[in-house]
């Protein structure tokens, strides 16, 4: 019997609960005596707490508070380091730090305490803006609020420039952006009999919040239980703020001896929880006659926020994609992540990739524009190509589907005529819009950066149930990307076992091994790989004890007996092993800074009304090089979210703050693009087969998030001529060109509109 | 909170005599936002969604009367708001979205006093007039008078929107317009909001223009200072410029949160120049 499961769009493991309202989301779960946590948060950005009052008038019997004092261990959210403290002490370093905690039986109850906590603090002048940051107007981080920084040299940038025909400049500025999952982050913690203390929450990485869990409770590992809820989306918003939300119920749980819950509603998630880094983006490029680059010569800065969390990382990863997917003979990318007194930035899909992504690719147009090349030739010229270097001197050796994923975008598109049909429309002064084309590429790496998929050292196991279950045990979540299917499609395949067979374990740190966070395109790739590897391992014992692998339920249970002998389960667990091939120099930033990269190309097509200047997109295509589609439905689902997401960051996400503090933390004012804006989309999953990939996978969750921006951005600058090197493009914003452009008193240009009758 | 139901005008009168400081429920689509943050802690709500007196749409000799309780799904579908108060048709389809036009009323929305309104351009072009009902006896005022300010109605207190009256335009004009400004598709609020009915006379001048904008002042405004210059004059483009740039007598766009004051006026502009426009 030999079966394909892998390739097929079988249908989601989880998907039937979520459907019938089934699944169990957090606040779903009905806990006995359980109290609803609230939190008080700073009022000022930067400054020191004199006093924490408690109104002597209100009644606080019934009431549940804690403060830094309350915390056993390390008063720290332990993430790369451990600067940010889980309750503000002695001074604050961002608005909406949490500073009091307290908890009531009624939800209701605990906030209107806190209308009851006084904080008295010595404000000082805060730090708002990168530039500011760099000015050192104060110190928030020794010596000089760099967090972190890095420098890519390759070749000689220097005579990169000396053999360039055309030189251009250009800056471009990438906002914040909130990730906007459908559920707000919550958690849920209790303390058990024996002090193990569990955690049950929203989350991306239950043994994130493990390790941060023990610090704070001084904890020895076996005593600290994570559990992962049915959780309503993540995009990175849940890789790292659910340890300091975990930290917070647990706290409060042990001090009241109860359960306890504490769900954000979604102001308090947006105000307080991580967004995407702004970043400011220059480069100078060197362009020869013959469209080939000189020189890449690239400056980024990051706003870390208040604290360092996962900046370094992010920030790494936007380096490394900073050149866009071109090979230039000199390069130098200096990179810098800053410390200001606004709340931490932190993952958020794509992980610093969207940023450097927009910069580079319409810096591209721009160069074409300067050098008058067809921008599709000068991209043709310069993009990877099996055998090339990339920055850090790393060889591309297999796996390169840039070119196919470019060919097939432009012919889905047909992308040369309807810039033609696009610039024929222009010309009717009368027709009511203008309308553009315009195309971007990306690369994107797969897994942890450079060493980090051999510090982590991953694990995942596939056991056997006396009983005849076959479960996948690892520690990567569902977060509606897919990551349950896909494990039990590889599973099943490797097996040769039905689909139905193959049960996928809730990640609960105390039965799943470590897989490392659900993050960075890796769970299918890497977790994917490793549920692959410890399947086979079953399906010897089947052949090596049970003769065969069983066909039906009743071989299945008589081989489970003959496996388990008495005991409940065998496990077969594996653990990451680094490709041998695969070299990385931390030091000097050079090697293999990814084991493999996806490719992706998107079109976009689209029109700008000439009475409102609102964007209209007409058409949305894009082909990207995933190696494999385990599941080629989910695969497009991923394509198409991350792509919509996208496309709000590029024209509606525009997130506005003062002091340090969002205002306009709600849907209301804060928009997101609804199913009416977002274009209909034409898909083309390209397999270049990656060898070290589960069937050839690579991977595939953010990549869509870093290809559509420049597109838009190119094709708005083909529909009215105007370059916006500044997200979001807003109707405002292309109203206030066209008012430059056009003088004062003239008439901006606009068309027949209204119906008349 | 306190919670009182009316089932006929009559109750709905009487507890709104008895509680003026109740606040009024129809559709309930403001009331769950306010209730959600927590400003209707403590308050009386009076609920209306149980009288159906107030929920027909009749059609008069000279008129439509709808009923202060017709959802916004129910105007838009309606034959002869959609045949004859096509712009008011067409804003009811752009509130919110679907869920909201299913659940938002009419006499809601006018009593919200929102300068965003998105039916309050259509009626003030419209001359709308609204009855209302209180312990005083019924009143009616004309549509424009409603409103004071950001979110606060000239009604008096213990005063219940009954019907919005709407003449049959007469003769019927010779173009309209209604066009909602939001950059988002559904689930918006407008940036700027507008209506225009316009009548020609034989000789090619305009005979009557009426046009009125929401979100660019603290209510919605007719453009009293434009349609008194473009009447009596042929629309030539000097003359459509000129109404153009007198449409800042009328209107005063903000910067804020959610757009510009120079956005707010150029697009205001651009949607009465295209409107005027041959």
């Amino acid at each position: 019997m030999r079966m394909r499961i892998v390739g097929t769009s079988a249908q989601r493991k989880e998907g039937i609960f979520k459907l019938r309202g089934q699944a169990l989301y957090v606040d779903d779960y009905k806990l006995k005596n359980c109290l609803y946590g609230a939190t008080l948060r700073s009022a000022i950005a930067f400054g020191r707490i004199k006093k924490i009052e408690f109104d002597p008038d209100y009644s606080w019997q019934n009431f549940i508070v804690v403060t830094a004092k309350d915390i056993p261990g390390k008063n720290c959210v332990t993430l790369i380091e451990q600067d940010q403290p889980l309750l503000a002490e002695e001074r604050v370093l961002h608005p909406m730090e949490p500073i009091v905690l307290v908890a009531h039986s009624l939800r209701s109850k605990a906030y209107e305490a806190l209308n009851h906590i006084k904080v008295e603090y010595e404000a000082h002048d805060p730090v708002l803006t990168i530039e500011d940051s760099l000015a050192k107007k104060q110190i928030l981080r020794r010596p000089d609020n760099v967090f972190k920084r890095y420098e890519i040299n390759k070749g000689n940038i220097k005579e990169g420039f000396t053999k360039a025909d055309f030189i251009v400049e250009g800056e471009y500025r990438a906002p914040h952006q909130e990730q906007a999952y459908i559920e707000n982050n919550g958690v849920s913690a209790w303390v058990e009999n024996d002090g193990t203390i569990v955690a049950r929450g929203s989350l991306q990485c239950p043994y994130y919040v493990h390790k941060a869990l023990k610090i704070i409770f001084n904890l020895p590992d076996d005593k600290i239980r994570v559990i992962q809820a049915a959780t309503g989306g993540g995009f990175g918003g849940k890789e790292e703020y659910p340890s300091m939300l975990a930290g917070h119920a647990a706290l409060l749980a042990l001090k009241s001896g109860r359960p306890v819950k504490m769900i954000y509603d979604r102001h308090e998630d947006m105000l307080a929880t991580t967004k995407r880094h702004p970043a400011i983006i220059r480069h100078k490029t060197g362009l020869a006659k013959d469209g080939k680059l000189t020189a890449q010569d690239i400056e980024i800065i990051m706003d870390a926020g208040a604290y360092i969390t996962l900046s370094p990382v992010v920030l790494s990863r936007g380096t490394l994609h900073a050149t866009g997917p071109y090979e230039c003979p000199n390069v130098r990318v200096r990179s810098r992540a800053v410390a200001t007194n606004s709340p931490p930035n932190g993952a958020f899909r794509g992980f610093g990739a969207p940023q450097t992504l927009f910069a580079a690719e319409l810096h591209m147009e721009k160069l074409a524009q300067k050098a008058g090349i067809d921008s599709l030739e000068l991209r043709r010229r310069n993009i990877f190509k099996t055998g090339s270097k990339t920055a850090t001197g790393q060889v591309l050796k297999e796996s390169v589907g840039i070119s196919r994923a470019m060919k097939e975008c432009a012919g889905i598109s047909r992308y040369a005529r309807i810039k033609k049909e696009c610039d024929r429309w222009n010309k009717n002064t009368n027709n009511p819009t203008w309308r553009g084309i315009g195309m971007a590429l990306a690369f994107h790496g797969g897994g942890f950066t450079g060493s980090g998929e051999v510090m982590l050292a991953s694990r995942a196991a596939v056991a056997l149930t006396k009983g005849g279950k076959i479960e996948v045990l690892a520690a990567s979540t569902e977060i509606g990307q897919g990551a349950t299917t896909i494990f039990a499609q590889i599973a099943a395949q490797a097996l040769g076992v039905p689909y139905e067979w193959v049960e996928v374990a809730v990640p609960d740190t105390g039965r799943v091994p470590n897989s490392g966070p659900t993050v960075a395109s890796r769970t299918t790739m890497i977790i994917g790989g490793l549920v692959r590897r410890a399947a086979l391992q079953l399906k010897d014992e089947f052949i090596g004890k049970a003769k065969a692998v069983p066909k039906t339920r009743a071989a299945l249970i008589k081989a489970a007996k003959l496996l388990c002998k008495g005991k409940s389960e065998v496990r077969f667990e594996v653990q990451f092993e680094k490709p041998g091939e695969i070299v990385w120099d931390e030091a000097a930033y050079k090697g293999d800074a990814y084991g493999v990269f996806s490719y992706g190309a998107v079109v976009v097509e689209l029109e700008v009304d000439k009475l409102t200047y609102e964007v209209r997109l007409r058409n949305f295509f894009s082909a990207q090089d995933i190696g494999k589609a385990v599941n080629p439905l989910l695969a497009q689902g991923q394509i198409m979210g991350g792509s919509a997401q996208a496309l709000g960051w590029a024209l509606f996400e525009n997130a506005v703050y003062k002091d340090g503090v969002m205002q306009n933390a709600n849907f209301t004012d804060y928009l997101i693009p609804t199913a009416l804006d977002t274009p209909a989309m034409k898909i083309k999953i390209i397999e270049e087969p990656y060898s070290h990939g589960p069937f050839g996978a690579k991977g595939l969750g953010e990549m869509p998030a870093d290809i559509p921006v420049p597109a838009v951005a190119a094709a708005v600058y083909h529909a009215t001529g105007l370059w916006f090197g500044e997200l979001p493009i807003l109707p405002e914003k292309i109203c206030h060109e066209m008012l430059n452009r056009y003088s004062h008193n003239s008439l901006s240009p606009c068309g027949r509109g209204q119906g008349e009758g | 909170m306190k919670f009182l139901k009316a089932h006929t005008p009559d109750e709905a009168v009487r507890l709104f005599g008895q509680h003026p400081e109740a606040i009024p429920l129809a559709g309930a689509t403001d009331a769950m936002v306010a209730w959600n943050v927590g400003r209707l802690n403590g308050k009386i709500i009076l609920d209306l969604s149980a009288i159906d007196e107030w929920k027909t749409i009749q059609i008069l000799r000279n008129s439509l009367k709808i009923g202060s309780l017709v959802t916004h799904a129910e105007i838009q579908r309606h034959p002869v708001i959609r045949k004859k108060f096509s712009l008011l048709a067409q804003a009811s389809s752009q509130i919110g979205s679907t869920q909201v036009q299913n659940r938002g009323t009419i006499g809601g929305n006018i009593a919200n006093a929102s300068p965003a309104g998105d039916t309050f351009p259509p009626l003030a072009v419209y001359n709308a007039l609204i009855h209302t009902v209180s312990f005083r006896g019924p009143r009616v005022l004309a549509f424009l008078d409603v409103f004071a300010w950001v979110k606060k109605t000239r009604l008096h207190p213990s005063e219940l929107i009954e019907a919005v009256e709407i003449p049959y335009p007469s003769p019927v004009p010779k173009r309209w317009m209604f066009r909602k400004v939001g950059t988002r598709s559904a689930m918006i609020i407008s940036k700027t909001v507008a209506a225009g009915l316009l009548w020609m006379n034989k000789d090619a001048t305009v005979n009557k223009l009426r046009f009125a904008l929401g979100s660019v002042a603290p209510t919605v405004k007719r453009l009293k200072t434009a349609e008194a210059f473009v009447a009596g004059k042929r629309l030539t483009p000097d003359v459509v410029e000129h109404a153009c740039r007198i449409m800042a007598d009328d209107i005063s766009p903000i910067d804020d949160i959610r757009s510009t004051a120079e956005y707010r006026l150029q697009v205001s502009q651009n949607l009465l120049r295209s409107f005027l426009k041959f």
